[in-house]
């Protein structure tokens, strides 16, 4: 077996073999621009461009003419958000409305907005990390003209009632962004049936390679936006730019093999998440962040009372995963989202998300659940919450010097 | 985050983890910090009948700075006097582990934790 450990899907995938392959002619002798009308050089990237169109259009059923080509997912959903807030917010209203647990892509777009003179409401969520549809229903106002949320939880993999945000949205004439860069190739996505006006794509997370994305833009009922690239007029005006036709490829190819691969990789993915917390729940005082059910079976997100997770990252140095708590960077705040679920700020602090892939193995598996006990064990022999908490002591009780 | 070899020791090889009965004669308890924060340090020290403490033992909840921090002022304190205890600057500790400026509330709780042992001694010892 080979260490470290990659159990940090969902932060990015390695690029599949058979996608990376057929991305390398398309950097030496398949060079061409496929805006170049002239030459065959220019046709062949052309055809390839619109053969990967083609298979992300089919991975959510939609039409390839409704496909954008972006950077990525951070591009797509600030095009989708500034481009539509821009063009309808004058005639349709200047509210927007989004979730707290939402990426930091539409967050901070909506930040922006908000400097730009729009109003945005931050949706709470519930306890299992899902979006309640009243509290929904009851944020919709007469000036709204956007609501965006994402498909699944990059922290906790929960998946939002998308089909049922996308009914309201329509009966009330708003229009509704997803951001579903977490979701491609783990939910079945069909926008022939969701009444989903934007959809925000990225190649990385679902084994192509970085730098490329998507945005889903609907034809029926049309959707306009208001580019935020100028230039040459590329991709009918709505994001100008030479478009990078290896890394396009690259996202086709990616996309296909998710379409074709996904139900048995989902039921693959799905044992071993089911076998990681089989193991890990003989262990005292550990907590599932969000709710299993409404979730992808790639993520775990666990927290281990009264152990500190970047500690905990430390010994376990040999799994890759990520910490709710953002001690590693300079805030000592721990993760938004969990805080969102109204995780208490201790529990925020103990969590560990574990996310399984394409290439992962029971053996992995087995190691890592290994590894978690002993490392635990240790840490909460050196955790004085730990100690109190075997006396008997109640933490919320205790009068803690902050500071 | 990258650590430097030092505070990677100390989280590795943890020096003086334990307690003492904090009722019992001469021992100092102090416990600093908040898990809202993430780290609480629990640090005793035990000091003999002419001033010198003898021994001491820590917990810790938190990074592994946290844990580097309060593990080495167990090793700095012992054979020294509380009153020499109390000389122990977080800018020492900072610098002996080479704490990166994000961690260096760490070194400071340490620092905190010291005086919170000492302040419990002499309070018990002063009944």
């Amino acid at each position: 077996m080979k260490l470290p450990i990659y159990l940090d899907y969902s932060a990015t995938t390695p690029v599949d073999p058979r996608v990376a392959e057929k991305m390398i002619p398309y950097l030496t002798e398949k060079f061409g621009n496929p805006a170049s009308r002239s030459h065959s050089f220019g046709w062949e990237a052309e055809a390839a461009v619109e053969e990967a169109r083609e298979q992300v259009a089919a991975l959510v059923n939609a039409d390839a003419k409704e496909i954008v080509w972006t950077s990525g997912a951070t591009e797509s959903n600030n095009l989708a958000i500034k481009g539509a807030a821009n063009f309808y917010g004058a005639t349709k209203g200047k509210h927007l409305i989004t979730v707290k647990t939402e990426h930091k892509a539409v967050l901070d777009t909506m930040r922006e907005m908000e400097r730009q003179g729009f109003q945005v409401t931050y949706l709470d969520v519930q306890e299992n990390g899902l979006i309640d549809l009243e509290v929904f229903k009851a944020a919709l106002r007469p000036d709204t003209c956007l609501v965006s949320v994402m498909f699944v939880n990059n922290e906790i993999g929960v998946v939002q009632p998308i089909a049922e945000i996308g009914e309201i949205c329509r009966e009330k004439g708003v229009l509704f962004h997803v951001d579903a860069a977490q979701a491609t190739g783990k939910v079945a996505i069909d926008l022939d049936k969701l009444k989903v006006d934007l959809m925000s794509f990225s190649a990385h997370k679902t084994y192509g390679p970085k730098g490329i994305g998507a945005l889903y833009v609907r034809r029926k009922p049309r959707v306009r936006l208001e580019a935020q690239m100028h230039g040459g007029g590329h991709e009918r005006g709505f994001r100008s730019g030479t478009l990078a036709t290896h890394q396009i490829v690259g996202m086709g190819e990616a996309f296909r093999i998710a379409r074709e691969e996904m139900a048995e990789e989902n039921a693959r993915i799905g044992k071993l998440r089911d076998r990681l917390l089989k193991g890990l729940s003989d262990i005292d005082c550990v907590y599932v962040n969000g709710d299993l059910e409404q979730r992808v079976p790639h993520n775990l997100n666990i927290s281990f009372a009264y152990v500190e997770g970047e500690s905990l990252l430390m010994a376990i140095k040999d799994l890759a995963v990520s910490s709710g708590s953002a001690c590693t960077s300079a805030s000592l705040e721990p993760s938004y989202v969990l805080r969102a679920l109204g995780r208490d700020d201790e529990l925020a602090h103990s969590s560990i998300r574990f996310t399984i892939g394409r290439f992962n193995t029971e053996a992995e598996i087995d190691y890592a659940v290994k590894l978690l006990h002993q490392k635990i064990g240790k840490l909460r022999e050196m955790s004085p919450l730990w100690e109190m908490v075997q006396e008997g002591i109640d933490l919320s009780t205790v009068q803690w010097a902050a500071h | 985050m990258s650590y430097s070899v030092k505070v990677i020791d100390h989280y590795e090889n943890p020096r003086n983890v334990g307690g003492f009965d904090k009722d019992e004669e001469g021992v100092g308890t102090g416990m600093v910090g908040a898990p809202a924060c993430g780290d609480v340090m629990k640090l005793q020290i035990k000091v003999g009948q002419d001033g010198v403490i003898e021994d001491a033992k820590f917990k810790t909840y938190g990074c592994g700075s946290a844990i580097a921090s309060s593990s080495l002022v167990t090793e700095w304190v012992k054979g020294k006097t509380v009153e020499q205890a109390l000389e122990i600057k977080n800018t020492q500790i900072a610098e002996e582990l080479a704490l990166p400026p994000v961690k260096i509330h760490c070194s400071i709780l340490a620092e905190d934790a010291i005086k919170a042992a000492v302040a419990d001694y002499k309070k018990k010892h002063s009944e």
